[in-house]
């Protein structure tokens, strides 16, 4: 298809009906990332309030407003900005461009999915205005029965998770139906089998997370009785159903991650990926056996000791692939050339952070010691160190990467690496001390402490203040980048994959005449 | 070479008793034996995770900056795999995950295999306070973290048979690295020998509401005479001045259990007799069977038309519901079971 000069997927259509009806998978792309960002904002508040409490306990909040943002915190971040910031704000805008096609397979049922977003989020937060809710964003029974506002907040939840198998659908026919003519499945970047694997997560599980919040409704409004034992139902077949989802949840945050680190490490080492197919086939693995390990959550909950005795070595055998990935990546760097840019930053503080993260969560395999660990800070770090660490440095390194393409306009490269410094510093200085608070015994959501427990504890309140500013500077590159940013050009790091043939920003359809592929994505020194 | 073997021995069994008493600073005091092995598992799964980070991590740095970017048009190796290296790093990390799950496995049977002979107490949770039931009928309730009121002898294995009487709890013992939710409408148990007299700190990791960062406690450990003198002179015995069998008795007394059942001799009246019944495995009319253990006795008085007894089909028995008999209350006469053998 052929188009006007100047003309681009921005400024082609203008008006804010033209993006509220937009069927373009850029567009929805950035919508994503603007809902995406602003309740990553929103979460990100919650956090500074409860660290603030805690350098001083006592002093601000009472248990029950501590509570309250906790969840809030708990629900924003998870169903509201990890979920969906990397299938389906990242993915939607580079997937087709990966694949060099014109959009998903389903552009309307893609729209549909930003709206399922919008309509639960907009569900929890009517939470807010009816006395709130408490139950952690785990929302375990009987507690989440005895207390109100659960069923809205767990009906939020439940619209959101539409939101998350629509995109997982969409993106695996697209996979499937839409890559370029020559791109067979092992001359995919990446990223795209990363989201694949993901999409095939968010198909087979999100249902079940819809059906175990929907027995919680039913029992809450209905009496129906199922995990209330005073209606003769078991507390504990709650926490089984829901961690079958949560924990394959753990991979929709952090598979389609490890996808973009694969990207950055690529292009800024200007080097071919260290095996390819290792790298595919573990995502692949990885998103296979997340469905068989849902119990190491459990190891104390009551379940059986043989069932504890499973999860525990099925959950080692999780580890390998992870430690594969990771082992590859810094053998990509093996004589490469690489360039200190800030994606790339960005990238190696992954590999840094998310090393840690996974060790840790050896530690919390192994059953003697998760015993005494669980449900401690030292988990607290664990994941943070996964899903901050790791999960949103990839965000904001493949934001960084991607921005060019985007808007066509280039940011500031000095404040961009600053945020880095300040988010990466920051980050350690907030959670390395909680692995130490978690060891020696203070547990989680404990908004009042032992005095012992109190100067690691503000320690880790100032860092949370520097990843704070960190993020902050991050806001600021993008909007001085998105007013005063200088033309980016096509190509502006040297990447190979398709997205770099398109203009920047791309045309309406992304690209003038179909790509033809004939090589792998990564063929550099070739 | 012996000699060799000798002094590697030394060095190992220094490295681990040093290990253990490091431990100390990064975990919490160790109550007992169990605490150090799991320590020693600890630091040893800390120092393979150090030795990991910096392989890795020290890797990663060594190239990125033995690489760094000369010109743009610097020329890359073409090196796509080799896979003799992605065998061995897949391997060695399985020999090692194997390794700490069979270790971790060891450690984690020690502490979920109930000893025969333990000193049972029963611990009920509730929003925001344990409470401690003694064989001897001393009832004590911990709501503040300030006095210890949970008192038990050293050196002698101590099972607590755990319940709830509202939402979800967690008793954890950092001092003895053990820990296990508490649940309403059935048991857990938890069981752990102190090996040293002092004052350990309990904590609810389980959360459950307003008031979970203060739902502490403490258990003192004293000798065993100290221990017996506690209990002789403890005011809630000389209130209550029965045992939990005997209060248990009181209460089928009370509820009308014994309008149907007897308690002392295995004779039936509209439903079996009982005694001797703690342990046994009974049939149902569905030909099902099941140990009767303390969960089903609680649920043959909060469900009892759950299973029917062989013999029984269709004789109901009244369902209690935990405000008739709170699930204290139900413990009190699961003790008055047991004691008629
Ligand atoms: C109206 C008569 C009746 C009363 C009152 C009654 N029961 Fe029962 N109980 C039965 C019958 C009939 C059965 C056997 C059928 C069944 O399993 O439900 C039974 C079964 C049981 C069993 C299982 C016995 C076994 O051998 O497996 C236990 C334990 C029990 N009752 C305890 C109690 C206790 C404790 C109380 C008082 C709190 C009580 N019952 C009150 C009639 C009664
Ligand atoms: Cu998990
Ligand atoms: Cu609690």
């Amino acid at each position: 298809m052929s188009s006007t000069p100047g003309k681009n997927y921005l400024n082609e259509k203008s008006g804010l009906w033209s993006w509220l009806t937009t069927l373009d998978h850029k567009r929805i792309g950035i919508m994503y990332m603007i809902s995406v960002l602003s309740f990553f904002f929103i979460g990100g508040v919650f956090a500074m309030l409860m660290r603030l409490e805690l350098f001083a306990p006592g002093a601000l909040f009472e248990g029950n407003t501590y509570n309250q943002m906790m969840t809030y915190h708990g629900t924003i971040m998870t169903f509201m900005v990890i979920i969906p910031g990397v299938p389906a704000f990242i993915g939607n805008f580079v997937l087709p461009l990966l694949l060099g096609a014109k959009d998903v397979a389903f552009p309307r049922v893609n729209l549909m999915s930003w709206y399922c977003l919008m309509v639960g989020a907009a569900i929890s937060f009517l939470t807010l205005f009816f006395g709130g809710v408490d139950t952690g964003w785990t929302f375990y029974t009987p507690y989440s029965i005895q207390t109100n506002g659960t069923v809205l907040m767990v009906l939020g939840a439940f619209v959101m998770g539409f939101s998350s198998i629509l995109t997982g659908l969409n993106f695996i026919v697209t996979v499937h139906k839409l890559r370029a003519p020559g791109m067979d499945f092992f001359k995919m970047p990446l990223m795209v089998w990363a989201l694949y694997s993901t999409a095939i997560i968010q198909v087979l599980a999100t249902p079940v997370l819809a059906i175990t919040l929907l027995l919680l409704a039913s029992e809450k409004l209905l009496g129906v009785g199922v995990f209330d034992p005073a209606l003769g139902g078991d507390p504990v077949l709650f926490q089984h159903f829901f961690w079958f989802y949560s924990h394959p949840a753990v991979y929709i945050m952090i598979l389609p991650a490890m996808g973009i680190i694969s990207e950055l490490l690529t292009t800024f080492s200007k080097k071919t990926i260290f095996g390819y197919r290792a790298i595919a086939f573990s995502s692949v693995g990885i998103a296979a056996v997340s469905f068989f390990v849902w119990g190491h959550h459990m190891f104390v909950s009551g379940q059986s000791e043989l069932a504890g005795v499973i999860f525990s070595f099925i959950t080692m055998l999780v580890g390998v692939p992870t430690a594969i990935k990771t082992f590859n990546w810094v053998a990509t760097l093996y004589k490469g050339s690489i360039e200190f840019r800030s994606p790339m930053l960005y990238a190696l503080g992954f590999i840094f952070l998310f090393t840690i993260g996974g060790v840790t969560g050896i530690i919390l395999a192994t059953l003697a010691t998760d015993v005494h660990f669980h449900d401690t800070y030292f988990v607290v770090a664990h994941f943070h160190y996964v899903m901050v660490g790791g999960t949103l440095m990839a965000i904001t390194g493949g934001i960084f990467y991607w921005f060019p393409k985007m808007f066509g306009k280039m940011y500031s490269e000095f404040w961009a690496q600053m945020s880095f410094l300040f988010v990466f510093s920051g980050f350690n200085i907030t959670f390395f001390p909680q692995f130490i608070l978690g060891a020696t015994g203070m547990p989680r959501r404990y908004h009042q402490y032992l005095p012992e427990f109190t100067s690691l504890n503000q320690i880790s309140s100032i860092g949370s203040w520097t990843i704070g500013i960190g993020f902050l500077i991050a806001l600021g590159v993008i909007i001085h980048g998105l007013l005063k940013g200088e033309k980016a050009p096509k190509n502006p790091w040297g990447g190979l994959t398709l997205e770099w043939t398109a203009d920047s920003p791309p045309i309406h359809e992304n690209f003038e005449t179909t790509p033809v592929v004939t090589a792998g994505p990564y063929e550099y020194g070739r | 070479m012996r000699n060799l073997l000798a002094m590697y021995s030394v060095l190992l069994t220094g490295l681990f008793t040093t290990s253990s008493a490091w431990a100390e600073r990064i975990m919490p005091a160790q109550g007992n034996a169990y605490a150090s092995e799991v320590d020693s598992l600890y630091i040893f799964l800390l120092v393979a995770s150090l030795i990991s980070f910096i392989l890795v991590i020290g890797g990663m740095m060594y190239f990125v900056l033995k690489y760094k970017r000369k010109s743009a048009n610097d020329e890359t190796p073409y090196i796509s795999h080799d896979h003799k290296l992605e065998f061995l790093w897949s391997f060695i990390p399985f020999l090692i995950f194997m390794f700490v799950f069979a270790w971790g496995w060891k450690l984690f049977r020690e502490a979920r295999t109930m000893p025969k002979n333990a000193f049972e107490i029963h611990v009920t949770g509730q929003k925001w306070a344990w409470n401690f039931d003694y064989k001897s009928g001393v009832s004590v309730t911990s709501s503040s973290s300030e006095e210890a009121a949970f008192v038990i002898p050293v050196n002698k294995p101590i099972k607590l048979i755990m319940t709830s009487k509202d939402v979800l709890h967690s008793f954890f013992i950092p001092a003895f690295r053990i820990k296990q939710d508490v649940i309403p409408g059935r048991y857990t148990a938890l069981w752990f020998e102190a090996e040293k007299e002092g004052e350990f700190q309990i904590f609810c990791t389980e959360y459950c509401g307003d008031l979970h960062s203060q739902m502490l406690a403490k258990v003192r450990v004293v000798s065993m005479e100290e221990f017996e003198n506690w209990m002789q002179t403890h005011p809630s015995r000389a209130l209550g001045q029965m045992t939990l069998a005997e209060r248990g008795k009181y209460l089928t007394n009370k509820s009308a259990c014994t309008a149907c059942h007897n308690f002392e001799s295995s004779e039936k009246k509209i439903g079996p007799g009982l005694k001797g019944l703690f342990g046994k495995e009974r049939q149902f009319e569905d030909g099902s069977k099941a140990i009767a253990n303390a969960d089903y006795i609680m649920e043959s008085i909060y469900e009892p038309q759950k299973k029917y007894v062989k013999g029984f089909g269709g004789v109901m028995m009244n369902k209690y519901l935990p405000k008739d008999l709170s699930a204290e209350q139900v413990s009190w006469i699961i003790e008055y079971i047991k004691s008629n053998k």
